[in-house]
């Protein structure tokens, strides 16, 4: 995890096109600007950015399903819970299921867990938009590449 | 198309946040009732999990903004209704 570029996920673990669900990892770093400020003495995970990692993880869910075609943007959130904190060097589990394929737009319920148990959850909706310029499709799909999302979705086709 | 209506006017009025009785066929769901694009989105997803269709909104803006059709065509309340009536016996035939 990037916490300062927005990277939030360290690797893509599994993706299952058949259930539409994918499953990523990410370690907190040790030490961030972001950790000086929440909190001074007590650093925990913002939970905007639990949510942001919840929300990657199910982007990327989108993107695959959708042969990265179109760019997806976070477009609302219901009922999020966080249920217990997040400190730097925890390795979090995340797990996106989609729920809804609609034209244009994409609904995913998405959880957080820490040692098996979960810490965050929500359900996120997406629009579904063609990517706004040749350089941010290359560096999603460079993302892709860095997760091993791409080739993990390649092999699974 | 009685019931439709019924069920679509409660999704719009719920979600949406419109008073029940504004909702008229003749309504246009964002010029006349004052939904945005995230907020149909919303309704959209109702609609789809309701009648178990997929409302094909991307073909519908590209048709309106490609000008082929105008807004109303799709966006009345009534024609909206008549569209998702369509939509079920397509999917029932299938």
């Amino acid at each position: 995890m990037r916490l300062e570029y927005f990277q939030m996920l360290d690797r893509v673990d599994a993706i299952d096109f058949e259930h539409k669900q994918i499953r990523a990892v990410s370690t907190v770093p040790e030490a961030s600007t972001v950790f000086e400020g929440h909190f001074p003495g007590h650093p925990i995970m913002p939970g905007v950015l639990l949510l942001e990692t919840m929300a990657q993880a199910s982007g990327y869910l989108l993107l695959a399903m959708d042969d990265f075609s179109r760019m997806p943007y976070f477009a609302g959130c219901k009922q999020a819970n966080f249920r217990s904190f997040v400190e730097p060097n925890d390795t979090m589990q995340i797990e996106a299921s989609c729920i809804h394929l609609g034209s244009g737009y994409g609904v995913i319920k998405a959880a957080i867990r820490k040692d098996g148990n979960i810490v965050c959850d929500a359900e996120l909706k997406f629009r579904q938009l063609p990517f706004a310029t040749p350089a941010l499709k290359d560096y999603v799909t460079s993302q892709g590449l860095r997760l091993g999302l791409i080739k993990s979705t390649i092999a699974g086709a | 198309m009685q019931d439709t209506f019924n069920t679509v006017a409660e999704i719009i009025s719920s979600t949406g946040d419109v008073p029940v009785d504004d909702i008229k066929p003749e309504s246009h769901v964002m010029k006349d009732l004052g939904v945005d694009s995230l907020a149909f989105l919303d309704i959209a997803f109702e609609i789809d999990q309701k009648f178990n269709i997929k409302l094909p909104i991307d073909d519908w803006m590209q048709t309106v903004n490609d000008g082929k059709a105008k807004s109303e065509e799709f966006f009345l309340v009534g024609n909206l209704c008549r569209n998702i009536d369509q939509l079920v016996a397509h999917a029932a035939v299938a």
